[in-house]
């Protein structure tokens, strides 16, 4: 399974780039998504999360080609 | 109904009276939102700013935002227009006009894209300080609260 995962904003600042890349085998939450990916770096209590460009919780289970997208909240208008 | 998103400065009464001869026939009644960029904010000068969003989303939870308040109210027609990037004080940010029948829709559901934008649309705002430091706005006020 091959997942996307994108980064916007102060939280792409704070990690120091705007996309990753995982590679996984078997059932994969977007939780696991982000500690595949930021082993080190717990996950923001505030961060919101995409699957696809639709809103979704951390339990979310993702799929093959999924683009996975955390955010901090937003604030436009 | 149009969602659009400028990397340049517009001008929101231009954008009105285009798509509502365009577009929008059969209306009583037209409510309208412009956000316009501040010079100050939490007590600081800031002289502007840089909006980033996420390309695709944004669109899509605008379209989705839109089709709720057409299932709420009896919305004729929407149309929001959002600038992202290099923004200077006093510039347009923000437009939302619905078309209605009666004045009770078209205020409630002009009212309800604009909250649900601040709350659901992917953009972010970085300030640029009169002290040229850069600090990313960290949350959008309640617009339901009084300042």
């Amino acid at each position: 399974m091959s997942i996307k995962i994108r980064y916007f904003a102060s939280l792409k600042d704070s990690l120091g780039r705007s996309e990753d890349d995982l590679a996984w085998t078997g059932l994969l939450s977007v939780r696991d998504v982000w500690q595949g990916v930021n082993a080190t770096k717990p996950l923001p209590n505030n961060v919101l999360v995409a699957v696809n460009m639709d809103y979704v919780t951390l339990d979310h289970l993702v799929k093959d080609e999924d683009e996975v997208a955390f955010f901090p909240p937003v604030t436009g208008g | 109904m149009a969602i659009m998103i400028r990397h340049a400065a517009f001008d929101p009464w231009q954008e009105i009276q285009q798509y509502q001869n365009l577009a929008t026939s059969g209306y009583g009644a037209t409510s309208i939102f412009i956000g316009t960029m501040r010079d100050f904010n939490d007590g600081d000068t800031v002289k502007a700013m840089t909006l980033e969003h996420y390309a695709g989303m944004t669109e899509k939870q605008l379209e989705k935002i839109v089709a709720e308040a057409k299932q709420q109210w009896a919305v004729l027609d929407a149309l929001v227009v959002h600038r992202v990037g290099h923004i200077l004080p006093n510039e347009p940010i923000v437009l939302v006009s619905v078309w209605t029948l009666h004045r009770g829709d078209a205020f409630d559901a002009c009212r309800y894209i604009m909250e649900a934008l601040k709350s659901h649309a992917p953009f972010w705002k970085k300030e640029l300080l009169i002290t040229d430091e850069e600090r990313w706005v960290t949350h959008n006020t309640d617009g339901y609260k009084s300042s």
